[in-house]
């Protein structure tokens, strides 16, 4: 058996079975890990000594029945921008090279509580900012698929970890697609929840009213036993809703039979690859023959998200990246002459190109005599983004689009040319605009052999909708098996 | 139009970051690009619509001013760059 390869729920049968323990299985990851990441390169930082610890103390609660649950001792992988107590966490920033977090963000307290292994932190854009992970100030994370070609991004390292048997699991976070792009770049499963349903206590800030923590998956049911572990409230996120948590399992229905499932026009866009619209199209027609009733519904102000979604997220990020000043964390620049110098020596050499830029950006739009123009503008517009869902949720229980309008570019194809680049989130964005849940699963495969994925989008905390049409498909179809070759 | 390099540098200095005359240049044909394309937003009539900051209709949220545990200062002083005693240490501020 090769161990590697197993779902989360698959390796919990055989660990309660007592067929192999978490340390052996922990072992089979490094050797992976050791095989391919030198290749693959999704890892940043491997957390080895500690994860056989974990490994050990799983096999020990196992071995008792002591407080087990099914993600006791399942080894994941954890995108780099999630604290985790002095296991150094670097954002993929120069500026936090050398950053070792007091504490744990909440999503890896509850994971370690649940008992699992953590493999080591996954590379991603700097500070979340990006499509393709091009943007990591360390190393280019390649994708598993096709080594030439990016990974997607900005976890661009957890989903070429999954995709690559690098780990069973992992976390990522979603500002504009960060999580549903790589997936489907990847041919693995991405889930972003409704925004509040999981904390963000600990999670490094890009804009703070869009970003979601998320996990990525081999396949639908690992990734309603990853929520289960991760959600809830939590008074050190004042944005994390105080509403019931679902048992995601529940979620599990192969059924789809009297589904209303809503078709956007809106997202068949132009420049659109028709590999993609193809495999989306063959998916939704599938769902129709399996009972779904499939309608036609209208987001008229899409057009208008990733010029809002730039505006909003910069300026929030302007602002978030202001702590980076060299005093309390973080790279500090030697050589410099009082106090104002010594900020911008640190934030110049700390800092990537894309980072820079952002930071610009959101400082333009909200200096004075600018606001009212572009930051005020775009939040009335994310109303009307939000409201075109709202309509389009009268008419229906979920929207089926692509994920990205293409499968994964090359490596270094979008990297001078900016705007290209943000228009690659086109499909994904509206979604953070609004904050609702979406999940990325695999339908297909481009003529070239790369994974094309389905994004399903629901009503805020309608998750379980969501999961329900992704894993009728799932159970139906066979994309999700294929891996990638590496050997 | 829109920006140039004045603007870059104005801006530049706002948020505390110091660029190249390469950075500079490809900056501000990078930003103009981006913001001539923001400038489709104009097309949409936002006369009378509320501005979203945030998406779930969270009131204030507030607690009790109790005290509670929180970080000692040797934990948060670990990563400090540079630092005296129990204080972060920072260049000469007032002359």
């Amino acid at each position: 058996m090769e161990l590697s390869r197993l779902t989360a729920h698959e390796a919990h049968e055989y660990l309660m079975k007592k067929s192999f323990s978490s340390l052996e299985l922990t072992q089979s990851f490094y050797r992976r890990i050791k095989d391919v990441d030198s290749k693959v390169a999704a890892y940043l930082t491997p957390m080895e000594e500690e994860a056989y610890q974990q490994a050990q103390q799983a096999d020990e609660n196992i071995a008792k029945g002591e407080g087990v649950t099914e993600l006791t001792g399942v080894p994941l992988a954890l995108k780099d921008i999630l604290c985790t107590e002095s296991v150094r966490t670097t954002c993929a920033s120069k500026i936090l090279s050398n950053f070792h977090p007091p504490y744990d963000a909440t999503v890896v307290k509850k994971l370690r509580e649940s008992g699992a292994v953590f493999l080591g932190k996954a590379n991603m854009d700097e500070f979340a900012m990006g499509s393709s992970t091009e943007n990591s100030g360390f190393n280019i994370t390649r994708n598993p698929w096709d080594l030439n070609r990016i990974p997607g991004g900005s976890s661009g390292g957890s989903a070429a970890a999954v995709a690559a048997d690098e780990c069973i699991a992992s976390l990522g976070s979603d500002t504009g697609g960060s999580i549903r792009q790589p997936a489907a770049c990847c041919g693995v499963v991405g889930f972003k929840p409704t925004y509040g349903r999981v904390s963000r206590f600990g999670l490094v800030a890009f804009a703070s009213s869009l970003d979601q923590i998320g996990p990525i998956t081999k396949d639908v049911t690992d990734c309603t036993i990853l929520m289960n572990s991760i959600s809830g409230h939590d008074t050190n996120d004042s944005t994390s809703v105080n509403v019931a948590v679902p048992d995601y399992r529940k979620a599990l229905v192969n059924d789809v039979k009297g589904m209303k499932l809503g078709i956007p026009n809106e997202y068949f866009v132009e420049g659109m690859d028709p590999d993609v619209e193809r495999a989306v199209w063959e998916a939704i027609k599938l769902l129709e023959t399996w009972g779904a009733s499939i309608k036609e519904v209208s987001l008229p102000h899409t057009e208008y998200a990733v010029a809002t979604y730039y505006i909003i997220c910069t300026a929030e990020a302007s602002s978030n990246l202001a702590r980076y000043d060299g005093v309390k964390y973080g790279h500090r620049a030697k050589g410099y002459d009082g106090l104002i110098d010594m900020y911008g020596k640190t934030r110049s050499e700390g800092f990537g190109p894309e980072v820079k830029r952002r930071i610009m950006l959101g400082t333009y739009v909200l200096s004075a005599g600018y606001y009212d123009a572009y930051y005020r503008k775009a939040q009335q517009v994310r109303t009307l983004i939000r409201e075109d869902f709202d309509r389009a949720f009268e008419e229906c229980g979920a929207l089926l689009t692509a994920t990205s309008p293409t499968p994964a570019f090359m490596i270094g194809e979008k990297v001078k040319d900016p705007l290209q680049m943000y228009l690659s989130d086109i499909l994904t964005i509206p979604v953070n605009l609004a904050g609702l849940p979406g999940i990325s699963i695999p339908c297909g495969f481009s003529r070239g052999g790369l994974p094309i994925g389905l994004q399903i989008i629901g009503k805020h905390f309608d998750e379980e909708k969501i999961l329900r049409v992704a894993y009728t498909f799932e159970q139906r179809t066979d994309c999700h098996l294929k891996r990638p070759r590496l050997d | 139009m829109k920006i140039g390099v004045k603007d870059v540098e104005y801006v530049a200095g706002l948020a505390r970051l110091r660029l190249s005359d390469e950075e500079k240049e490809e900056f501000t044909t990078q930003l103009d690009d981006i913001l001539t394309y923001m400038d489709k937003l104009n097309e949409v009539d936002t006369t009378g619509v509320e501005p979203t900051s945030h998406v779930i209709s969270i009131k204030n949220v507030l607690r009790n001013d109790e005290v509670r545990e929180s970080l000692p200062s040797e934990p948060s002083l670990k990563n400090a760059p540079e630092k005296e005693g129990a204080f972060y240490k920072v260049p000469k501020i007032i002359e």
